[in-house]
């Protein structure tokens, strides 16, 4: 290598080391087999399989039986091909090798199936939100627009920033009451473990509308406070915190127990084997139990019905008046006759979406790589402190 | 002696200079239970300050149960329960006044599957116990304890320049002496090897076991081990367990690895050392 090097160094044509070995030990480079890729066989093997199993069901439907409609066209044609598969593969193959494969392509098409119905969801939403998509959605509310207005007067802003800072709120309520049941529930363990969870369990089947008729009742009502924010971030922590909670003590349990004890056999008291082994270990995790947590409460909109009501005026004060919320403008819009208010409600699903879509990044980013991966900005930390 | 005296005699400085001569251990009695299933029944052993003592006998005999007694690492374990009592420089252990964070500062431990903390990088790993603790380190205290500690454990030359690397990208056997080295950072008094290399390759072994050599001028070492000639080769006193059918482990034979393996009193002695059983 060095001299390949000095060479192009030296303004001569640089020598490639492969050629060079290959002039050298005279040998051809050694072509690479990959075991595990597809043969050309099982390709033509299942695209057959379907275009077979499509001509036969094309005949017994239109030809032979007097069946119709595109979703029995579609089982029709699923069965005959996992049929098909599984003959051809019984023929090339033998019995053991064909169960396999028509459960691998099962799985495969389960799998690909799931997707459909989340590409579709994601493609209309774009496709009925994004005329109205303009810049002063982020910037105007709903305040001065009339029925008669065109879609693209006025904006989500007031619903953005309540959403913000409703799920805000309820993330800061709910994950430290969370991540401590938690820690509870893995860590300390005890007799009381069990109905804990059986609680936490049964918080997570609550009804949203409940949590949002329990805070009306105890907070609202009970305690003489207005429909605000602040009400539904508390409707919407209820909500979030089972989530939080069993997400979060299943990460925990993944830390191996071999670090607890190493930790405890340093002298390690259990609070600081928690803090300094446990938490940093599952970092990743336990952000995704927060992600998960704001997922599942950020398109809530029963808990907001009768918390926050909906407000189509700006209003950044949770703790005071009515708020607006997405979920909340887009079911208030999404009913109205006119067809500008509709296509409004439908950029606020878009722009819900957008969020959710966007946080999930943003934590992604923040919680890295696991724990056996040493960023950038931990690595000057590190420096400073003199362990680099 | 005083409870304070007792209690500031458990105490360890972070960094500074070397203790005095390392305190040996002194179990008297000991036997163990997990439920109602006996595991231990009165084992009574010294182990020398400054000398290693292997512990050797075949699997389920209650070896690494007894090890864990000695740094209360057994206690971790909701059903477990003890008889006896543990003394280091004539203080019991299992006295209620002690901080039990204390004890286990002053007498560490390596386990059998090396375990450094995957989240921290290496130099992290061996500072993790004064972090533990709760010490705050300067950087030149921190630098100081990291190279002395990996110094010592033989793993110095190899990760001088991947310090900031994570501690579990190292090799099976260089995560086993970032362990040690972890454990040394605290100045333990004793340290309890729980079958240190059963995991390791022979060169990997062989570095450790210079590793302990080195040690015993600093700290008591307690291990067990599978292999008798790692047993002969590292340390000075021995002792056999042996559990019968159904029965609670028992020691055996204890005294000189010399004694043990070249003129053993008792012919099961002899015939595990020689490798007729087990």
């Amino acid at each position: 290598m060095t001299t390949t090097i000095e060479r192009g160094a030296a303004g001569g044509e640089p020598i490639d080391f492969d050629e060079e070995r290959i002039e050298f030990s005279g040998e051809a480079p050694a072509e690479r087999i990959r075991p595990r890729g597809f043969r050309p066989a099982d390709v033509i093997d299942l695209v057959g399989a379907a275009a077979g199993s499509f001509c036969l069901t094309w005949l017994v439907y239109e030809r032979l039986t007097p069946l119709s409609g595109g979703l029995g066209f579609g089982v029709a044609w699923y069965v005959t091909f996992l049929a098909t598969v599984w003959l051809v593969a019984r023929e090339r193959l033998g019995a053991l090798h064909a169960r396999d494969r028509i459960v691998g392509v099962i799985v495969a098409t389960v799998a690909i199936g799931m997707l459909i119905p989340l590409a579709v969801i994601v493609g209309y939403t774009i496709a009925r939100g994004y005329h109205a998509l303009r810049p002063q959605f982020f910037t105007q509310d709903q305040g001065h627009v009339g029925p008669l207005s065109k879609a693209t007067e006025g904006g989500g802003s007031e619903a953005i920033v309540g959403s913000f800072e409703m799920v805000g709120i309820a993330t800061l309520l709910s994950v430290p009451l969370g991540i401590t049941t938690a820690v509870f529930l893995s860590e300390i363990r005890g007799r009381m473990a069990r109905p804990v969870r059986m609680i936490v369990d049964a918080m997570s089947a609550t009804p949203s509308i409940v949590a949002g008729l329990f805070v009306y009742a105890a907070f609202i009502l009970a305690l003489h406070q207005q429909q605000t924010g602040l009400a539904a971030s508390l409707a919407l922590a209820v909500m979030m915190l089972p989530t939080v909670t069993r997400t979060a003590e299943v990460v925990l349990r993944l830390v191996p127990g071999g670090l607890r004890e190493a930790s405890l056999a340093l002298g390690g008291g259990e609070w600081a084997t928690v803090r300094r082994i446990i938490f940093p270990t599952a970092r990743a995790g336990l952000l995704t139990a927060v992600i998960l947590g704001v997922a599942r409460v950020v398109g809530e909109t029963a808990p907001l019905l009768v918390t926050s009501l909906g407000n189509p005026y700006f209003n950044g004060n949770a703790f005071k008046g009515k708020q607006d919320a997405l979920p909340l403008m887009i079911y208030r819009l999404v009913r109205l006759p006119q067809s500008a208010e509709i296509q409004r409600a439908w950029t606020g699903a878009l722009v819900l979406l957008g969020l959710v879509l966007v946080l999930f990044i943003v934590a992604r980013i923040i919680g890295g790589r696991g724990p056996g991966h040493i960023g950038r900005f931990k690595r000057v930390r590190l420096a400073r402190k003199g362990l680099s | 002696m005083s409870s304070s005296n007792a209690v500031d005699a458990v105490e360890t400085p972070p960094v500074g200079e070397a203790r005095g001569p390392a305190a040996g251990l002194v179990a008297e009695n000991v036997s163990a239970w997990f439920g109602d299933h006996k595991v231990l029944h009165r084992v009574s052993l010294e182990m020398q300050a400054n000398h290693v003592t292997s512990l050797i006998g075949p699997s389920g005999c209650g070896k690494s149960t007894f090890l864990r007694i000695l740094n209360r690492m057994h206690e971790l374990v909701p059903s477990a329960s003890l008889a006896g009592s543990v003394h280091i420089d004539g203080i019991d252990i299992y006295r209620s006044d002690l901080l039990i964070t204390d004890i286990r500062r002053r007498i560490g431990m390596v386990f059998q599957k090396p375990n450094p903390f995957p989240a921290m990088s290496v130099a992290e790993n061996v500072v993790a116990g004064l972090k533990l603790a709760g010490y705050r380190l300067s950087r030149s205290d921190a630098q100081d304890t990291v190279e002395h500690c990996l110094e010592r454990a033989g793993l110095w030359n190899e990760v001088k320049n991947r310090l900031g690397d994570p501690g579990a990208g190292l090799s099976g056997g260089q995560q086993q002496r970032l362990c040690i080295a972890r454990a040394l950072a605290v100045r333990p008094d004793v340290l309890l090897m729980d079958e240190p290399c059963s995991a390791l390759d022979p060169t990997s072994t062989r570095r450790i076991e210079e590793t302990i050599d080195e040690l015993r001028e600093q700290v008591t070492i307690v291990i067990v081990t599978h292999n008798m000639q790692q047993a002969a080769r590292v340390s000075q006193y021995c002792a056999f367990f042996l559990a019968g059918e159904g029965e609670p482990g028992v020691v055996v034979e204890q005294g000189t690895t010399q004694k043990m393996f070249f003129h053993p009193e008792d012919q099961r002695t002899l015939d595990y050392v020689t490798g007729r059983f087990g």
